[in-house]
This record gives structure tokens, sequence and C-alpha cells, in this order.
């Protein structure tokens, strides 16, 4: 093995592997403090994900969302762009797709409407995302600042619409009509049905099929075209790719737009696929969560997407755990959250002194 | 005495109660970002000791008890930022997200360990509280029309953390300004490597920039629990750390522009709860969120350079690494 190949194989794999580790260490510590034995907590987790139809329909359908946010915030980081502004544009992502399925018209095939629905989520969460990027292109300011701001003002947004403008007449709390069924995306148990199986009921619906295509449109994007090509480059170094005639300004808006529009896809699942109306907070917390995906996915769309399963594995096990056991809620997932983002992020290089030393005499050896 | 000055009186005494703890955590991100450390983790701090100081409080039966720990709380965290982002290198940002993250997770997690319930402490007793101080002479003044007025409802009424976060501010242009610990911060933030050929440690001054931060946050997340409220609630900081951010970036990271402009998003933020369903002749009902995103609003503009400009400290956001 050359000492390249080697380096490759320690930053690609070891690292990440030996900080996912450490921030589920951490999270069993938490755990114990809370007089909770995390093995039991484990294997009732696991099996609250994985161990009926149910629960894995509920996990996938966690997983969709969580993909789509870790691919908006992967694309970004690739172009060395902090895109913390996920949870904004998939809310508003949420809104265009909700405009169409709620002013088309509904006698049109839902073949149109489903398509024209994703992308009023694209538009709308790319334009979310474009100001924040032309605002950082062209006028200096701080992408991570301005996307914080932007969430906020994508929440006050959204609560003044649902309340004042597409609140559904005669109803009380903040949420639109019902959309027609032809901006239905159709649940998984529905399709199985109809071919004769029978499976569990759960959210799961074809928004699943929709993120694994847009995982290769990244993958191919981003490693086989011209203008992935420029993204990658300007984000290992922007003196290079300046040299080498890239436009930086343009990189980060093209950028942002892709990572925005990619967050607000979440609306398709959750809105089309699950709710069938526009409500608030539907976003909440995937915006975030898409962080930690896309850092412990190291920004590869496989990566993620093995990292969104893990998410969505630890939401639904969460949810079961938190009905199992009255120590703790499924907010343990948002701590786990957190440790992934700290650990396999803030920490990334935390192993790097120990492994090079380790590894320092068998090199020494050839 | 007419209607609409008791309002302003009203309104504008509320605004010091909202921006006591922007004032805290936005002078903790003055020192940190001053030292060239980003810190986006200002709303976990606050969150996570507002929780421990309403714990504590309600356990001891002591404020006083409970801002000791959500201090020693919040600088916990300072130091997690601190090790992973100057020791280790990370990135400031990342590790602030997962500062906030954390917090807002085990605040929920330990308010059931702890309490039995989903993201609420016990309501506290009075004595557990930091309460309103009638400043002397109040009676005396109180017969003087309109400034009897001002004083009794404006300057006296507060409780000690108000007074604390106002006299914090002019400490804090001192320190930065006035002392050789505040030239060596200005400069690890503008310049580390001079800093570094100069003999200082960089690393050291980053650390205790972070360390003072966690000190202020601690006593802002104090105040909003145990202070403003009178327990701690799920979520309860709601974006406040982010609004102080806003504020350190709108006041260009001085001391009292900073103050300034705490004062207006507190004072915009009180005037949102009075405008509540108002309509206002000519012009209609102003939608509230339109008040309430006025902070977010103006920091964006002015980031953008529309109105002034707003430069960070030259080496803000970078870890430093020294030449061997």
């Amino acid at each position: 093995m050359t000492r390249d190949n080697r380096l490759a194989w320690i930053n690609g794999l070891l690292l990440p592997l030996f900080n996912v580790l450490t921030a589920f260490m951490v999270t069993a510590v938490v755990f114990i403090l809370i007089d909770v034995d995390p093995i039991v907590a484990t294997k009732i987790l696991i099996y609250g994900a994985l161990g009926y139809e149910e629960g894995i329909g509920y996990t996938l359908y966690y997983a969709t969302n969580f993909i789509f946010t870790g691919l908006a915030v992967a694309v970004a980081f690739h172009a060395g762009l902090f895109n913390i502004g996920g949870e904004g544009q998939a809310y508003v992502g949420g809104l265009g797709t909700a405009l169409v399925a709620l002013y088309i018209n509904p006698a049109i095939s839902a073949w149109l409407v489903i398509p024209l629905g994703i992308l009023g989520g694209l538009t709308f969460g790319a334009l979310w995302a474009i100001i924040p990027g032309y605002l950082q292109a062209y006028r200096g300011s701080h992408i991570v600042i301005t996307t914080i701001m932007f969430n906020f003002l994508a929440s006050a947004l959204m609560v003044y619409l649902l309340v004042h403008v597409l609140r559904e007449v005669g109803q009380m709390s903040p949420q639109s009509k019902d959309f027609p069924d032809a901006a239905w995306i159709p649940f998984v148990h529905d399709i199985f049905a109809s071919m004769g199986y029978k499976i569990a009921d759960s959210p799961l619906n074809l928004s699943i099929l929709i993120a694994l295509i847009f995982s290769v449109l990244v993958w191919f994007f981003l490693w086989h075209t011209r203008w992935g090509f420029a993204i990658r480059a300007t984000g290992k170094s922007p003196d290079a790719a300046i040299y080498s005639g890239i436009n930086p300004k343009m990189i980060i808006i093209v950028t942002m737009c892709i990572s925005g529009a990619l967050a607000g896809l979440v609306g398709i699942n959750e809105l089309m696929g699950v709710q069938h109306r526009l409500l608030l907070d539907f976003n909440y917390g995937y915006g975030f969560g898409g962080i930690a995906v896309a850092l412990m996915g190291r920004n590869h769309p496989v990566g993620i997407i093995i990292a969104a399963l893990l998410f969505g594995i630890l939401y639904q096990g969460g949810m079961d755990l938190a009905f199992e056991m009255q120590n703790v809620s499924r907010h343990i997932v948002v701590v786990m959250q957190g440790f992934v983002i700290l650990f396999c992020g803030g920490l990334e290089y935390l192993y790097k002194p120990l492994l090079t030393r380790f590894l320092a005499p068998i090199e020494a050896s050839e | 005495m007419n209607d609409l000055l008791l309002n302003l009186i009203l309104t504008l005494d509320a605004s010091f109660r909202v921006c006591t703890p922007l004032i805290f955590a936005s002078m903790a991100g003055l020192f940190a970002e001053r030292s060239g450390v980003v810190d986006i983790g200002l709303e976990g701090k606050l969150l996570m000791s507002a929780f421990i100081a309403a714990s504590a409080a309600s356990v001891f039966g002591s404020p006083w008890l409970g801002l000791m720990f959500a201090i020693f709380a919040s600088c916990i965290l300072a130091m997690i930022h601190g090790i992973a982002s100057i020791t280790f290198k990370g990135n400031q940002i990342v590790t602030g997200v997962a500062i906030n993250i954390l917090a807002s997770g085990l605040t929920m997690i330990l308010t059931l360990a702890w309490f039995k319930s989903g993201g609420v402490t016990p309501s506290l007793k009075p004595d557990e509280r930091f309460l309103s101080i009638t400043l002397p002479g109040v009676d005396i003044i109180d017969h003087i029309p309109i400034l009897g007025v001002i004083y009794r409802e404006l300057i006296s009424g507060h409780n000690i953390l108000v007074y604390l976060a106002f006299a914090t501010v002019p400490l804090v242009w001192w320190i930065v300004f006035r002392t050789r610990f505040g030239l060596q911060l200005r400069a690890v933030g503008e310049n580390p490597k001079a800093v570094d050929t100069a003999g200082l440690s960089v690393e050291g001054l980053r650390y205790k920039a972070l360390l003072i931060g966690g000190i202020l946050c601690g006593i802002g997340g104090a105040y909003i629990a145990t202070a403003h409220n009178a327990q701690f609630t799920k979520e309860m900081t709601a974006g406040q750390g982010f609004i102080a951010l806003a504020a350190l970036i709108f006041g260009k990271w001085h001391p009292y522009r900073v103050l300034a402009a705490c004062f207006l998003f507190g004072f915009l933020d009180a005037l949102a709860v009075r405008l509540q369903g108002v309509v206002i002749p000519g012009i209609g009902e102003i939608p509230v969120q339109l008040i309430e995103v006025t902070p977010y609003l103006l920091t964006v503009i002015l980031l953008a350079g529309f109105i002034g400009r707003a430069v960070p400290p030259k080496a803000s956001a970078q870890p430093y690494i020294k030449e061997l």
C-alpha cells in the first residue's frame, strides 16, 4: 500500500468511523447519567426502527427528509460554503409545493401535478437560498449569518401566510385546505396493496424514490460535470480556481441555488406525501439534522444515504424508546445529533495526531 | 398625564427587560469575535444556563446558587467550543451549531430525568428568583410630574441583573479599549501571527475570551429563567442568542453601539407585543411578524452594505495554525 493510499484510507474511513463511534459512546454516557441502560435502550431503539413493518416504514420516511437536507448541506460544503439555512429553505420550498398543489386545476393528471409540485419546491427553496448567495458573492455578507437570519425570516413569513392568507376558511389552526387528490404522492403501502401484497400502513411514500434519484443526480453533477468540478475546485482551493478561469461569485450563486433547491424538497415528502396540506413547522429540525447527516456522510451521496438511514432509525427508534422508557424522551436523538456534529464536524481532527503517531513506526519500517 | 406618554414609558420599560439577555449575550459574542472566534453557540449557552439556573434555584432555593451553576454550565459549553475550535482547529461555526443542538436536546432530556416533566422545571417561589428592586427616593421624586413617572416606572423597579447588564457595557468598553488584555484581544482577532510573534499565546487569549463569554452568557441565561420568568420552559430562549449575534454585527463589534442595537431590538420586541391587534389609523393593522423580524431584516441589510458597512475582525472564523 502506498503512503497516499493509506492516508486516504485513514482520512476517508478510519477517522470518520472513530468520530461516529465516539459520538455514540458519549451519548451512551448520557444514557447512564439519566439512569438508563444504554444496551437495553439500543435494543428497544433498533427494534422500534427495524423490527416490524410499520417501524421500517417510518424509518424510511424520516430518512427521506434527511437525504434531501443532507444533500443540500453537502453540495454547499463542496464549494466551501456552510449553508445553515436548510431549515428556512425547506420551509419556503414547501410553500412553493403547496402553492402548486392548492392553485392548480384539480382535474389535471397527477402525472403533471406532482412534477410541477417538485418544481415548485425546487424553485422556492432555490430562491430562498439565492438571496444569501448573492449577498455573499456580490455584497460580502457572510453566508452563515445571512442564512441564519433567513431561517427566522422564513419562519415569520410562513406564520404570516398561514394565519392571514392561506388558512382554510372556518379553520382555527393555521393550516391550508387539503390538497386535491392529484397532488398526493402515493403511499408505498397503497402501491403494495394494489399489487396484492398487504403491508402495514406508514407515512412512507414514493418521495423516497425521488430522494434516491436526486442522490444520483447530485453524485453525477458533482463528479461528472464541468460545473461540479468547478464547485469542488473552488471549495478545495479558491485561488487556484480563480487562476483556472472559474468565476467564484458565479460558483457561490449556483451552489446556493442547488443547495436551497434540494432542501426545498422536504415539502414533497412531508406535504404532498403525508400531510396533504400546508401547515406550520413541518420542516422542524430537518434543516439542522442535514448538517449532521452531511458531516457524517463525508459529503458524498452514498455516505449521506447511509447517514440519513441511521438518523431515520434514530428518529423512529427514539419515538419507540420514549414510549417504552419513561426516563427518555425522543429528544435523545437531538442530543445524538449534537454529538455527531461535534465529533464529526468540530472535532474531526481529534484522533489524527493519535493515528499518525500509531502509524509512524509502520511507515518507518518500510 | 397623557396616555401616549405613559404607553411609551411602559414600552420602554419593557424594552429594558427584554434587552437585558441580549446585552449579556452580545457582550459575550463581542469578546469571542474580537479574539477571532465566531460564536454561533450563544443561543445554546443561553438556553443551557437558563435551564441550569432554574433547576439549581428550584433545588437549592436560591437564585444566586442558580446563577453560579448557570455560569458554570455555560463555561463548560464555552470550553467545549474552545477545545474543538482552538486546540483541535475545528470549524468554529460547525462547533457552535453542535453546541446549540446539544443544549436543545440536553435541556429536554434533563427536565425529564430530573423533574419528570417534558421541558419545564418547577415554578420558582418569589425567594428563589431575582425580584424587582425599588430604588431609593421613588417616593420623593414621584411628586414631580413626568420625571416622577419616568423614575418610578423606567429607572426603578427592575431586578439586579438588569442593572448589572447596563453596568457591564462600560466595563466591557474599558476592558477592550483601555487595558493591556483588551489590546491583546483586539490584536489576536485582527492579526494572530503578530500576537504570536510578540511572544503571547494566541490560544490562551482565545480561551480567555471564550471563558468571559461563557460567564456572560451564564448570567444572561439565568436572567431569562430566574428573573424575567419564574421557571425554565422548552426552547425558552427562542432565538435571543441569534438576535444578540445580529446586535453584535449591527453594533459593529463596539460595546456602546452594540448596546444601542440591543436596546433597539428589545424595543421592537416590546413594541410587537403592544401592537398586537392594534389598528393604526391610515395604515391598518401591522402584522406582528413584520415587527418581530425587523432585527433580522436590518442585520441582513446592514451586512449587505446598504446602510453602512459591517466589517468583522479580520481573523474571525480562522483557526490559528502556528508555523514551525
